[in-house]
């Protein structure tokens, strides 16, 4: 079955070491997506109004390209890109009296049905790749990295699109796993980063900048790994606002650490776009090669 | 805060707008705080969520619009998860949001975001908070 991937706005800008390191990934591995064409912004979340359509165009026209494509699954790196599409994909699926609307507004597009899966590159690992194929594919086993996961809201809220359960997740701590790191659970990792508030509400994203690194670091890990620019941004590069004591506690996309442990080459992680600390970690640890100083 | 009970027929002129624009049904809320005891905004909000549903269940839509609670939402859906009466909660931040929106008043000055904030943030949070917080 053809799999098309869905990058998003932020996934090539601010977010390129996200988007290289699991292309790369997926290249190491010898599985293939295809990128759409004349993708468009997602809207970046999910319209609760139900008295208004025009915010779902944005993603059902997404869903659309997919299909013109010959796409049986469409697949997202960046969360609330996920869950923007798999929620507007529902909504053309059980919504008859809105998908006729939009239908008939979209007039020169093709109608759509919800035809198309819309999947979490997580996803993709686990159920078309599986744990075991990472595995075997290991050339760099990240052994001794006490790794835990920051799931956010997007992978896991609401139910109906969740990725995983919706209040004990397991799939990033079976990733971690299969990385042959040790995966640490902490009190925050379904938390919310703060999201879009560190425009409007800097202080109250900070608490939550705050509140998340203190748990993961109370539970000891080395790192957090991550599938949302916006919690990259909130957790890892604010923290530089907190002067939190012991340094930065690295944050990662689950991709680049997936792309090290395959042995994919450096370039493609990108983490000259990470914030503080987190090349260091690696480097420290022997996984990667120490980079050249000026 | 204090929550007043108005004499007379409570106005339920809100909680009906609300429904209309997010499908969802406030007068629903039974109190019980669930919701503000997993927010992870609560205590940078006034009044809190639980306080709010209050508000709308007595009418009190004035207060409801004027509380900072569905502008500090982050839109988590945490309480939609843990609500016992299965409330679609943010649905209702989203359409108290929406009845100021509406009105062409937004709630954040997209000037006014410092230069060196603009070039740092990942694009999603400018789309996302455009989305929530302009006309």
């Amino acid at each position: 079955m053809k799999i098309s991937y869905y990058p998003g706005c932020t996934l090539k800008s601010k977010a390129r070491n996200f988007e290289d390191s699991a292309l790369a990934s997926l290249a190491a591995l010898g599985f293939e997506v295809t990128e759409l064409e004349r993708w468009n912004c997602c809207g970046a979340l999910f319209s609760l109004t139900t008295d208004d359509l025009l915010h779902q165009l944005a993603p059902v026209r997404v869903l659309i390209r997919a299909q013109q494509a010959g796409a049986g699954k469409v697949t997202t790196l960046c969360s609330q890109c996920y869950n923007t599409l798999a929620r507007a994909n529902r909504l053309m699926r059980e919504d008859e009296e809105k998908r006729n609307t939009l239908n008939q507004f979209m007039t020169e597009e093709p109608d759509y049905h919800g035809q198309v899966e819309v999947v979490h590159f997580l996803q993709l690992l686990r159920d078309e790749i599986g744990w075991e194929r990472i595995r075997a594919a290991l050339k760099r086993p990240l052994t001794g990295l006490k790794v835990a996961p920051f799931y956010g809201c997007m992978l896991l809220r609401p139910k109906e699109v969740g990725i995983d359960s919706p209040v004990k997740p397991s799939i990033l701590m079976d990733f971690i796993a299969a990385l042959g790191a040790t995966p640490t659970d902490f009190a925050a990792a379904e938390e919310c980063c703060g999201a879009y508030q560190v425009l409007a509400a800097p202080e109250a994203g900070l608490k939550r900048t705050r509140r998340v690194v203190e748990a993961a670091r109370a539970s000891g890990v080395d790192a957090l790994v991550l599938s949302c620019p916006l919690c990259e941004y909130n957790i890892g590069k604010q923290q530089q606002e907190l002067a939190a004591p012991g340094g930065a506690l690295p944050v990662f996309y689950f991709s680049q650490l997936l792309a090290v442990a395959l042995g994919a080459a450096e370039e493609s992680c990108r983490f000259d776009l990470n914030a503080a600390g987190a090349r260091e970690l690696l480097e420290e640890r022997g996984l990667i090669a120490a980079a050249a100083r000026k | 805060m204090s929550v007043f009970i108005p004499l007379g027929v409570l106005d339920d002129a809100v909680i009906r707008k609300i429904a209309e624009i997010s499908g969802e049904n406030a007068g629903r809320c039974m109190q019980c705080g669930t919701c503000s005891a997993v927010c992870p905004m609560v205590e940078s909000m006034q009044p809190s969520v639980r306080q709010l549903m209050l508000l709308l269940q007595h009418g009190q839509s004035g207060a409801a619009l004027e509380a900072s609670t569905a502008w500090t939402c982050a839109a988590c859906h945490t309480c939609l998860v843990r609500c016992p009466r299965g409330i679609d909660i943010p649905r209702v931040m989203e359409a108290i949001r929406q009845m100021v929106l509406r009105e062409n008043l937004d709630r954040i000055n997209p000037r006014g975001i410092p230069a060196e904030t603009l070039a740092a943030v990942p694009p999603i949070a400018l789309v996302a908070a455009f989305r929530k917080l302009t006309a």
